[in-house]
């Protein structure tokens, strides 16, 4: 009987890797399913610009469908349940079997867990949560503005950078700065989680006059009295509030109990198999890697994790290894960004912002769609084999 | 540096092998949960807890207790006082 491999979730990493799954098998090999629960793509670093009103929410979709190989079946279906020891998924179409499975089914905002808030804040981590901060920036005419992160992990860690930065130079451009107190709150004692990238950035913030607040782990809001407070016992007044929520597993992997705590799955961080599971692969946000939770960390991790699966799938014992690789770029505001390139054991070295990374990013935004999820461009092993003929 | 701690410790987090800032959220998660008069130790085998766990106590005014090494990893003990 031919094999079937399933891919749980069409985000970054799923779309990814039911490609390269297809294209690396021999035909007839196994059969490959992706299930998503409404069959769409978001591409999520869009929402940075939905706020500031430069992209719109329809243009950051697209069916699952346009992306894939033909040969990837898709299965527009709900998962309830995974029982790794039957090898089934419970879907709301039904019980779906497995002989490997990727479960890719990212991260997701659980802003109920900090009392207040729900009510309070505005975020850009969702399509609808950007319009909204979008209308509200619209409105906003000067005051005290708090931006920051009200939980780790979280996806995408320079986001909040990002936002805070554009936020200023937006601000100034309209003549409002001079009316307005930018705070940054920080659960960190410092403003990003690496600390050769917070070196960098921080003295930016401080030379915009963002009022910099570390060892600030978000307790609760009070959507009345306009105040967030923290753990650690301060208290900041907001006009405007741009929290991003605190981030858990998806529910089925929690229903499922395959996930530590927060839901994330115990996974190898070199062979991105579940390290409690036979015949399951975990990519992207899903796991508990401690590496920024990004799609270009999907992306990296996708090639071994490939490799791995047809290794499994065909009962040989070589392992390929993902080396931590990550890259993106950080806007720095007023059409400049610079390049965070790292791996396990390199840390960031980001050079001085300029226009050339900005550009870069937005060609980049414009060129994800023909070119990430295809695998198009070039994964881990071959960024390594191009480094290393470069003598890097 | 002594290796043992004298005093009773009410939880122990393992977070060894969870990097920067694994250790020092975990230490934050246990205090969150833990009643005031616990004492939660942490264990990690990562550099930067050892100055980041004493710097947070002090700034959210919990009593830092110490940081004893073990074998091969270093125990962060903290007193949850408010
Ligand atoms: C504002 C913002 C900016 C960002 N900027 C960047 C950036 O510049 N660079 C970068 O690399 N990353 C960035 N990211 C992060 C990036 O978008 C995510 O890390 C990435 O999408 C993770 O990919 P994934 O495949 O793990 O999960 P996702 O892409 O989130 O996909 C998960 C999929 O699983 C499906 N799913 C979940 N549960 C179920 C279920 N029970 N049944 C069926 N289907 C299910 C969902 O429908 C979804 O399609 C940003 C994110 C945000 C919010």
């Amino acid at each position: 009987m031919t094999k079937r491999v399933v891919v749980l979730g069409g985000g970054v990493g799923g779309t990814l890797v039911a490609n390269l799954l297809v294209k690396k098998l021999r035909p007839g090999e196994a059969e490959v399913i992706l299930i998503d629960e409404d069959a769409q793509h978001v591409y999520q670093p869009g929402f940075l610009y939905v706020a500031f009103g430069q992209k719109q929410p329809a243009n950051l979709t697209r069916p699952v469908r346009s992306l894939l190989d033909r040969r990837v079946r898709i299965l527009t279906a709900k998962a309830q349940r995974i029982d790794p020891t039957a090898q089934v998924i419970a879907t709301d179409h039904g019980d779906v079997h497995y002989d490997e499975l990727v479960v890719a089914t990212g991260s997701h905002l659980a802003p109920d867990e900090i009392p207040g808030l729900k009510e309070a804040t505005h975020h850009f981590y969702t399509a609808e949560g950007a319009q909204a901060l979008h209308e509200a920036l619209k409105q906003f005419r000067g005051g005290h503005v708090v931006v920051g992160v009200a939980g780790v992990p979280y996806k995408c860690p320079p986001a909040p950078l990002e936002f805070v930065l554009m936020l200023d130079a937006e601000l100034r451009a309209k003549g409002l700065r001079d009316k307005t107190e930018i705070h940054f709150v920080s659960p960190l004692p410092r403003v990003f989680p690496i600390e050769t990238v917070a070196v960098k950035v921080a003295p930016i913030m401080e030379s915009r006059g963002i009022q910099i607040h570390t060892f600030f782990n978000v307790e609760s809001v009070d959507p009345k009295r306009r105040e967030v407070v923290s753990l650690e016992g301060e208290t900041v007044p907001y006009d405007l509030l741009v929290l991003i929520p605190p981030h858990r597993g998806a529910k089925v992997v929690i229903d499922s109990g395959l996930g530590e705590a927060g839901g994330w799955i115990s996974t190898d961080r070199r062979t991105l198999k579940a390290t409690a599971h036979p015949r399951m692969f975990v990519v992207g946000d899903a796991t508990n890697l401690p590496i920024s939770k990004s799609g270009s960390a999907a992306h990296f991790e996708a090639d071994a994790l490939v490799a791995n699966l047809i290794a499994d799938l065909r009962n040989e014992s070589q392992e390929h290894k993902y080396n931590g690789k990550i890259m993106c770029f950080l806007e720095t505001g007023a059409g400049k960004a610079t390049l965070l390139d790292f791996d396990y054991n390199h840390p960031p070295q980001p050079p001085e912002p300029n226009r050339m990374y900005h550009w870069q990013k937005a060609l980049f935004n414009q060129f994800y769609w023909w070119t990430v999820p295809q695998g198009r461009l070039p994964g881990e092993k071959q960024t390594k084999e191009q480094q290393e003929k470069a003598g890097d | 540096m002594s290796t043992q701690s004298n005093v009773k410790i009410d939880r122990v987090i393992d977070a060894r092998g969870s990097f920067c800032p694994g250790p020092l959220m975990e230490m934050i998660r246990a205090m969150k949960a833990a009643q005031v008069g616990e004492v939660v130790a942490v264990l990690s085998n990562e550099s930067g807890s050892k100055r980041d766990i004493p710097a947070w106590a002090d700034k959210s005014g919990q009593e830092f207790v110490g940081i004893f090494e073990q074998d091969g990893h270093d125990q962060i003990v903290v007193r949850k006082v408010k």
